[in-house]
């Protein structure tokens, strides 16, 4: 059996740009709220998922870039029980976290908000992809410093090789008060893009 | 009663992030959860915070948030009936 991976299709988030292999699928206000812009994408799209208007930014973000990626190749039912998921990012969940910790600041103003802390895990986000998909493989998220290309290769590699997954869907998606960006690509024998550490860089970072 | 059932859809629309619904399209008589606005067990624990936030009504008892949250009509008798605030 061939295990060896290629990049079969990316899509990044990055400066109010979208881009899917290399096609720029939608350019927003970089200047709007990162839930506008979401919103934009979401209109742009014509997506009919309203569920996406409850998820914290940071599972929007992982969501909409998911989406466009997901919509661009083809994966049947039977695959999607093979396929994996391996995301990472730097903040984890903060951003939310900090949003429920302001909800329980005050003794005399103590409403824990549960629509807010159900997102309190910076692996919801992945789930909402796999139910929105039926992803149904193995999936783990980790957070480091930077993003890491060896990692997500190696680990990717890891899962196939062991026959844990056929095909893994990997990547970065982050938010903070700063600012927000995500690039996640689908490693999978098809496709002819080496899924090499270098190529996962250049592919990550914007030109 | 009028103004706090518009008031009511208002901070449902807003606090339960229905952004496809308008106050417009949401009756009174309308099922909140099921085939009306089609809420989840979140929104319900929601609901009950906002309950509590916004007119100092503490509920304990699932079976009394199941009864109350029937539909804007229901809700707004219960609060009217039990407001503290």
């Amino acid at each position: 059996m061939n295990n060896k991976l290629n990049i079969q299709a990316w899509c990044s988030v990055q400066n109010g740009m979208v881009i899917c292999n290399g096609k720029e699928i939608i350019t927003v206000d970089n200047k709007q709220t990162f839930s506008a812009s979401a919103k934009q994408v979401y209109k742009d799209q014509h997506w009919e998922y309203p569920k996406f208007f409850k998820m914290d930014r940071l599972s929007k973000l992982t969501f909409l870039t998911a989406e466009i990626l997901m919509n661009e190749v083809t994966i049947s039912s039977e695959e999607k029980e093979s396929l994996a998921v391996v995301l990472s990012n730097k903040s984890a969940s903060l951003d939310t976290d900090r949003k429920y910790q302001d909800s329980i600041n005050s003794i005399e103003n103590f409403y824990p908000s549960p629509a807010v802390f159900v997102f309190t895990l910076p692996n919801i986000g992945m789930g909402e992809v796999c139910i929105r998909h039926k992803i149904q493989g193995e999936n783990a998220f980790f957070a480091f410093d930077d993003f890491n290309p060896l990692f997500l290769k190696q680990y990717a590699e890891s899962l196939t090789q062991n026959n844990k997954a056929k095909q893994v869907l990997c990547g970065w998606t982050e938010i903070d008060e700063k600012g927000y960006n995500s690039f996640l690509y689908l490693a999978s024998p098809n496709g002819t893009l080496p899924h090499t550490e270098e190529s996962i860089k250049k592919l990550y970072t914007p030109s | 009663m009028d103004a706090l059932k518009q008031e009511l859809k208002e901070n449902i629309i807003e606090q339960l992030n229905l952004e496809e619904f308008t106050i417009e399209d949401i009756d009174n008589d309308d099922a909140l959860f099921g085939d009306g606005l089609g809420l989840d067990s979140i929104d319900a624990l929601e609901l009950i915070v906002m309950l509590d936030k916004d007119y100092g009504i503490k509920l304990t008892d699932p079976e009394k948030s199941k009864e109350i949250f029937q539909s804007i009509n229901v809700l707004a008798t219960y609060i009217t009936e039990h407001r503290t605030k």
